[in-house]
C-alpha cells in the first residue's frame, strides 16, 4: 500500500494499462507534450512515445468520433477531455455513435473506449468551466458512467473501465486530484464497475454520495456521530449501471435517506435514485427522501456565491437531522 | 497518374471540371447540348474500357442493376407498408458505390450514411440480409435493430450506415487511424453527402486525417441536394473538391454517372492511402432520381431537371458503352437483369418469411459486458 | 352536552345535531321549523352569565332573536358557538386524530402498525404536522408490552382483515384485481354503464320456509319473523359460503368481506333507502327480524344515521307484498349484487311425476359482472335456493 493522490492513482492506472495492452492508446488535448492539462498523464509520452500518447487539435467532436471509429476495428482508446465541459461538443459521437453502435449493429460492433477527464465544480472559473453533467450520460443505455472518490477507487475503476468492452464515461472530480489515500500496489488491482462501496457503516440514516460529496458526507457523518446519529455513507462509484440494491438494502435498515450531489437537482441522478427508492423501498421509509444538491443556478464566479452553490457539510447535516426528525 | 502530390491531384480534379459537363451547370443546358454531352461522356467512358477484363465489366453492370432493382423493389414494398420509418433510396447514384467499391480489397473498410443500401450490396452483403433488415426481421444484417439507416456487416468490414449527417466522418477517420496504428495496409472509404460537408465533423476529420496521414478516402457523393436544399442555397464555396486544399489534402472531382471514372479515381486514391497512408477527398458528382426519402414529394426541383439527369443514367450509359464496344449484347444484359430480378424477388420472399426478432432481443446488444439485470430495473 | 339541538338534512337522511360542548342554551337564532344554510350561527351555548353580545353581533341581522329562559345544564362550561358542522351524508368522516381529518403517517410506520396491530387512530404523531413515524409506533409497542391489558394487541401477526371505516361494518381484505378481471371490467362497463349488470333468475319452492316461519312465530308471536327475514339470513349465510360474491370491485383490487352486511330495501315516502343489517350471517332470525323492523321504522321517518344505511356488502329487495312476481333490481355500488324477491304464490308444479301445488317464489339476482361471473353467481343462487327450500340447512 502506498499513499498517493488521485492524480497519481489515475496516472498509474493509465500507465499500467498502456503497458499491459498494445491496443490501448491515449489521446486528447495536451495529454502528451504538455503532460496533461491537469498533469494526470505526466510522463506517459516519454514512456510510450507519440504513437500511443497523442496530442490532438482542439477538435472534441472529431477526436471523440475518431476514437469510436478506432474502437470499432480493434483498438481500445482512452480519450481525455481537458474537462467534461468540453465533452459537450462531442456528445453526438458519445451518444449517437458510442452508446448505440452495438445495438443498432445487432451486436456486431461493441465500442471499448474510455472518455475521461475532470468534471464537476472547479474553483472560481464561473459557469462554463464548473458544472456536473454526469446525469446526461447516465441517461443513455449503452454507456457506463463512473465517478471515483478516492485514489484506490480511481485506480481500480479506471483499470476496469479500460478493460471493459463498452464505452465508459469516467469523470474525475476537478477539486479532488490532490486528495490522498492508500492504494494497493498490485498491478492487477481492479474494482468492478457497477458495485457500490459502503464508505461508512451506520444505522440511523443512509447518505448516498458520489465524487466530491463523499468526503463531505463522511465529515458530516463524523459530526453527526457526536450528536448521536449514526450515518451509513454509500458511494455508488458507478452511476450507470447503478448498484441500487446496495442502496435499497441500506434504506431498509436505516429507514431514512439523504442523497447528496453537487449537480443540479432537476433530472439528476438523485432524482432517479429517489424514484427507485420509492418504487422498491416505500414501505421502509420513515421520512421523505431528502436531496442535497447543487443550487439550481449556473455557477457564479464570486467566491462567496460559489460557496453557496456547492453543498457543504452543514447542508448535509441539516438534511440528516431533518429526516431523523431531530429538529 | 498513379502517384501524385496533393497539388497534382487537385489539378487533375480541376481539369475534369473544366470540361463541358452537365453536372456542373444542370439548368443551363438545352436538349441538344445535353445529348451532345451525353455522347461525350459515353466516349470518355468507352475510352476507359480498355485494359479491363470483360468479367469485371459485367460484374460492375450486374452490381449496378442489382442495386437499381433492389431499390425499386424496396420502394414497392415500402409503399405496401412492409417497411417502416425512413427509407432513402440510392437510385441514380449506383455508379458511385459500385465504382468506388470495385477499386477496394475485400478487407478494406467502408462506412457511410443512411443512404446505404447500395454500398451494402456493393460490399457484398446479400440482398436477403439487406431486405430482411428493411423488414425489421431477425434475419436482417443488424438483427432488425438497425433498419434502413443502420446496416452493418462486421464480417465484410462494413462499418455501417449512420443517421446523423456527417457523424460517420470521424468514425471512418478512426478506422483509418486504427489501420495505421496496427500497421495494416487496409484503407477506409468514408461516404457522405454534399450537405455533410457543412458539418464541423467533416472539417475536423479532414484536418486530423491530413495532419496524421491517415489512409482514409473521403467520398462526397454530391447529388446536389440535402433533402430539399440545393447545394447553391447551402454552401458558399460550392466546389467541394477544393475544400481539401484547406487541409493540403489531395482531391479529385469525378463524374459520378460514369462507373469507370469513379473506379479509376478511387483506385488512385486507394493506392495513395495504401502505400503512403495519405487521405484523399473525392467529390463525385451524381444525382438522385428519387426523393430524399420515400416520404419526399420532391417539389423543390423540376421534372425537367430530373429528366436531364436521367439522360445520363449511369446504368443506361454503361450498358450503351458495353453494347457499342461489343463487350455485351442486349441478350446478355437482359439475362443479367432477369437474374437480378429473381434474386431481388427471392430477397423479398426471404424477408417475408423470416421471423420478427424475439421480444428478448429488446434487451440484448446494449452492453458487450452486460450489466447486472437488477440495476436495469432502475 | 350530547343533547339534540337541531336536525341536519343530508341527501339521504335527517340527522340529529348534538351539542358539542357543555353549558346552557343561551340564545336561539333560528327558530324551530326554520332552516339555516350550512355554517350559519343557529344558537349560542354558554354559561348562564357569560357575555355573548359580541357573538350575537356577528349573527345575520334577519335572524330574529328570541330570548329564552336559560335552562340549567349539568355543568357550567366555556362558551362555544354551535354552528352547523359541515356534514355530508355521502362522506361521513369518522373522527380522526389529526386535525385535517387525514391521518399523516410515514409508510414505514403504517406498515409497522399494521404488522403489530397498533391502532393508528389512537396515536399522536411526533413528526412534522403530526406525522406518525417509526418512533411513535415503537413507543406504542413498548407501552403495550409493558401493560399487556393496554390498548395495543401484542400480536405481531398481520391482521387478515382490515378494520372497515364505517364503525361495526364488516372487516375486509383487499386482493389486487387480476389483469383479466380489469379488462373484463373495462369492457363490460363500456357496454352497460359503470356497473355492468347481468341477471340470474331462479324459482324457489317456499313451502318449508313458510312452514318454518309459522313454526317459529307459533313459539312466540312477538318474534314476528317474516319470510323476508329468512331470505336475509339465507342470503347472508350463502354469501359467507361464496366469498367471491361477497365482494366489491374497486378497480385496482377486489375487496372481499368477512361478514355479510345485508342492505334491506325499504320504500319510504319520497324514495328508497336500504338500512343495513350488519353481520347478518352471524345473527339469529329473531335478531334480524327485530333489527329490520326497527331500522325500517326509523327509515320511514328518515331518522337513520348514515352508518346505518351505507356500507352493505349485498342487498335484498322484496316487492312481493306489492304482488310483483318477478323483477330486476339495480345494484347499489360498490356492492356486487342485489336479490330481487317476488311474491310467493301457489303454483302447480310436477313433483315425483305428480302435479302438486307449491308455494313458489321467483328471485332475480343482479350481479356486477366486473366481479361476479355467470357461473359464480349461479352457484351462489343455487345455495340460496337449496337453503330456502330446506331451511334446516341454517341450523346444521
Ligand atoms: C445532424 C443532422 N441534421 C439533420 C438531419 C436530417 N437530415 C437527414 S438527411 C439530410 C440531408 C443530407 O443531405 P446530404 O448530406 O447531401 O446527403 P443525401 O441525403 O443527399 O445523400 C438532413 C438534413 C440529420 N439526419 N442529421
Ligand atoms: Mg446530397
Amino acid at each position: 500500500m502506498a499513499t498517493i493522490t488521485i492524480r497519481e492513482a489515475l496516472n498509474q492506472a493509465i500507465r499500467e494499462e498502456l503497458a499491459r495492452d498494445e491496443r490501448v492508446f491515449l489521446m486528447g488535448e495536451e495529454v502528451a507534450a504538455y503532460n496533461g492539462a491537469y498533469k494526470v498523464t505526466k510522463g506517459l509520452l516519454d514512456e510510450f512515445g507519440p504513437k500511443r500518447v497523442i496530442d490532438t487539435p482542439i477538435t472534441e467532436l472529431g477526436f471523440a468520433g475518431l476514437g469510436v471509429g478506432a474502437a470499432m476495428v480493434g483498438l481500445r482508446p482512452i480519450v481525455e477531455f481537458i474537462t467534461f465541459n468540453f465533452s459537450i461538443l462531442a456528445t453526438d459521437q458519445i451518444v449517437n455513435s458510442a452508446a448505440k453502435m452495438l445495438y443498432m449493429s445487432g451486436g456486431q460492433y461493441n465500442i471499448p473506449i474510455v472518455f475521461r477527464g475532470p468534471g464537476g465544480s472547479a474553483y472560481q472559473v464561473s459557469s462554463q468551466h464548473s458544472q456536473a453533467i454526469e446525469s446526461w450520460f447516465a441517461y443513455f443505455p449503452g454507456l457506463k458512467v463512473v465517478m471515483p472518490s478516492t485514489p484506490a477507487d480511481a485506480k481500480g475503476l479506471l483499470k476496469s473501465a479500460i478493460r471493459d468492452d463498452d464505452p465508459v464515461i469516467f469523470i474525475e472530480q476537478e477539486r479532488m486530484y490532490g486528495n490522498k489515500g492508500e492504494v494497493p500496489d498490485d498491478p492487477d488491482f481492479t474494482i468492478p464497475l457497477g458495485v457500490a462501496d459502503i464508505k461508512r457503516e451506520g444505522t440511523d440514516v443512509t447518505i448516498v454520495a458520489r465524487s466530491l460529496m463523499v468526503p463531505i458526507a463522511l465529515k458530516a457523518a463524523d459530526k453527526l456521530q457526536e450528536q448521536g446519529v449514526s450515518c451509513e455513507v454509500i458511494d455508488p462509484r458507478t452511476i450507470r449501471p447503478l448498484d441500487i440494491d446496495t442502496i435499497i438494502e441500506s434504506v431498509k435498515k436505516t429507514n431514512r435517506v439523504v442523497l447528496a450531489e453537487e449537480s443540479h437537482p432537476v433530472c439528476g441522478i438523485n432524482a432517479e435514485i429517489s424514484a427507485a427508492i420509492m418504487e422498491r423501498a416505500m414501505d421502509f421509509l420513515d421520512a421523505p427522501v431528502k436531496r442535497v444538491s447543487g443550487i439550481d443556478v449556473p455557477m457564479p464566479y464570486a467566491k462567496n456565491l460559489e460557496d453557496l452553490v456547492v453543498p457543504d457539510v452543514d447542508r448535509v447535516i441539516a438534511a440528516v437531522r431533518e429526516v431523523a426528525y431531530l429538529d | 497518374m498513379s502517384k501524385q502530390t496533393a497539388e497534382q491531384a487537385t489539378a487533375a480534379g480541376a481539369e475534369e471540371q473544366s470540361s463541358p459537363d452537365v453536372a456542373t451547370q444542370p439548368d443551363k443546358v438545352d436538349l441538344a447540348t445535353l445529348q451532345r454531352d451525353r455522347d461525350a461522356a459515353k466516349e470518355r467512358q468507352k475510352s476507359r474500357l480498355g485494359g479491363l477484363e470483360t468479367e469485371t465489366l459485367i460484374e460492375l453492370y450486374r452490381q449496378m442493376i442489382l442495386i437499381r432493382r433492389f431499390e425499386e423493389k424496396a420502394a414497392e414494398v415500402y409503399s405496401a407498408g412492409k417497411i417502416g420509418g425512413f427509407c432513402h433510396l440510392y437510385i441514380g447514384q449506383e455508379a458511385v458505390a459500385v465504382g468506388t467499391l470495385s477499386a477496394l480489397r475485400k478487407d478494406d473498410y467502408v462506412i457511410t450514411s443512411y443512404r446505404e443500401h447500395g454500398h451494402a450490396l456493393a460490399k457484398g452483403m446479400t440482398p436477403e440480409s439487406v431486405m430482411a433488415e428493411l423488414y425489421g426481421k431477425a434475419t436482417g444484417c443488424s438483427k432488425g435493430k438497425g433498419g434502413s439507416m443502420h446496416m452493418f456487416d462486421k464480417s465484410l468490414n462494413f462499418l455501417g450506415g449512420h443517421g446523423i449527417v456527417g457523424g460517420q466522418i470521424p468514425l471512418g477517420t478512426g478506422a483509418a487511424f486504427a489501420s495505421k496504428y496496427q500497421g495494416t495496409d487496409q484503407v477506409t472509404l468514408c461516404f457522405f453527402g454534399e450537405a455533410a460537408v457543412n458539418q464541423g465533423a467533416f472539417h475536423e476529420s479532414l484536418n486530423m486525417a491530413q495532419l496524421w496521414k491517415l489512409p482514409c478516402i473521403y467520398i462526397c457523393e454530391n447529388n446536389q441536394y440535402g433533402m430539399g436544399t440545393s447545394l447553391e442555397r447551402a454552401m458558399s464555396l460550392r466546389d467541394i473538391s477544393k475544400k481539401a486544399s484547406a487541409y493540403e489534402m489531395a482531391s479529385e472531382f469525378v463524374d459520378g454517372m460514369d462507373v469507370l471514372a469513379v473506379r479509376e479515381a478511387t483506385a488512385r486514391a486507394v493506392e495513395r492511402a495504401r502505400k503512403d497512408y495519405l487521405p484523399t477527398l473525392l467529390e463525385i458528382r451524381t444525382y438522385r432520381f428519387m426523393g430524399h426519402s420515400m416520404s419526399d414529394p420532391g417539389n423543390y426541383r423540376t421534372r425537367a431537371e430530373i429528366e436531364k439527369y436521367q439522360e445520363r443514367d449511369p446504368i443506361k450509359l454503361f450498358s450503351a458503352s458495353l453494347r457499342e464496344e461489343k463487350i455485351a449484347d442486349e441478350k446478355l444484359l437482359k439475362e443479367i437483369d432477369a437474374e437480378v430480378r429473381k434474386q431481388v424477388e427471392e430477397s423479398v420472399r426471404f424477408a417475408e418469411e423470416s421471423p420478427y426478432p424475439a421480444p428478448e432481443e429488446l434487451y440484448t446488444d446494449i452492453y458487450a459486458n452486460p450489466i447486472d439485470p437488477s440495476a436495469r430495473k432502475l | 352536552m350530547g343533547e339534540p339541538l337541531a336536525e341536519i338534512d343530508t341527501d339521504k337522511a335527517t340527522m340529529e345535531m348534538q351539542a358539542l360542548s357543555e353549558g346552557v342554551l343561551r340564545k336561539i337564532l333560528v327558530q324551530e321549523g326554520e332552516s339555516a344554510p350550512l355554517g350559519q350561527l343557529i344558537a349560542v351555548v354558554g354559561t348562564p352569565d357569560e357575555d355573548i353580545s359580541s357573538l350575537l353581533s356577528e349573527a345575520p341581522a334577519k335572524a330574529a332573536p328570541a330570548e329564552k329562559q336559560p335552562e340549567p345544564a349539568a355543568q357550567p362550561a366555556s362558551r362555544t358557538p354551535a354552528a352547523a358542522p359541515e356534514t355530508n351524508g355521502r362522506q361521513q368522516a369518522p373522527q380522526e386524530s389529526s386535525q385535517s381529518g387525514r391521518m399523516i403517517v410515514s409508510p414505514l410506520a403504517a406498515r409497522m402498525a399494521a404488522e403489530a396491530g397498533v391502532d393508528l387512530k389512537s396515536l399522536q404523531g411526533s413528526g412534522p404536522g403530526g406525522r406518525i413515524i417509526k418512533r411513535d409506533i415503537e413507543a406504542a409497542m413498548s407501552q403495550s408490552k409493558a401493560a399487556p391489558g393496554g390498548t395495543f394487541p401484542r400480536s405481531v401477526e398481520p391482521l387478515k382483515f382490515q378494520q372497515a371505516q364505517v364503525a361495526t361494518a364488516s372487516p375486509y381484505r383487499d386482493e389486487p384485481s387480476s389483469e383479466i378481471r380489469r379488462v373484463i371490467a373495462r369492457r363490460l362497463v363500456t357496454s352497460l354503464g359503470p356497473v355492468p349488470h347481468f341477471f340470474l333468475t331462479s324459482e324457489i319452492e317456499m313451502d318449508r320456509a313458510a312452514e318454518m316461519r309459522r313454526g317459529i312465530n307459533a313459539l312466540d308471536p312477538d318474534l314476528k319473523i317474516s319470510i323476508n327475514d329468512i331470505i336475509i339470513k339465507v342470503v347472508a349465510v350463502a354469501l359467507v359460503q361464496h366469498p367471491a360474491v361477497n365482494a366489491s370491485f374497486q378497480d385496482k383490487f377486489i375487496r372481499y368481506y368477512e361478514h355479510a352486511d345485508i342492505g334491506v330495501a325499504v320504500a319510504i315516502e319520497d324514495g328508497l333507502i336500504t338500512p343495513v343489517v350488519r353481520a347478518a350471517d352471524q345473527k339469529s332470525l329473531s335478531q334480524i327480524a327485530g333489527e329490520v323492523r326497527e331500522l325500517a321504522e326509523r327509515a320511514k321517518t328518515r331518522k337513520l344515521k348514515p352508518e346505518e344505511y351505507t356500507g352493505a356488502t349485498f342487498s335484498v329487495s322484496n316487492l312481493g307484498m306489492f304482488g310483483i312476481d318477478e323483477f330486476t333490481a339495480i345494484i347499489n355500488p360498490p356492492e356486487s349484487g342485489i336479490l330481487a324477491v317476488g311474491a310467493m304464490t301457489p303454483k302447480p308444479v310436477v313433483r315425483n311425476d305428480e302435479v302438486v301445488v307449491k308455494q313458489m317464489m321467483r328471485v332475480t339476482m343482479s350481479c356486477d359482472h366486473r366481479v361476479i361471473d355467470g357461473a359464480t353467481g349461479a352457484k351462489f343462487l343455487q345455495t340460496v335456493k337449496k337453503m330456502l327450500e330446506n331451511p334446516l340447512y341454517l341450523v346444521v
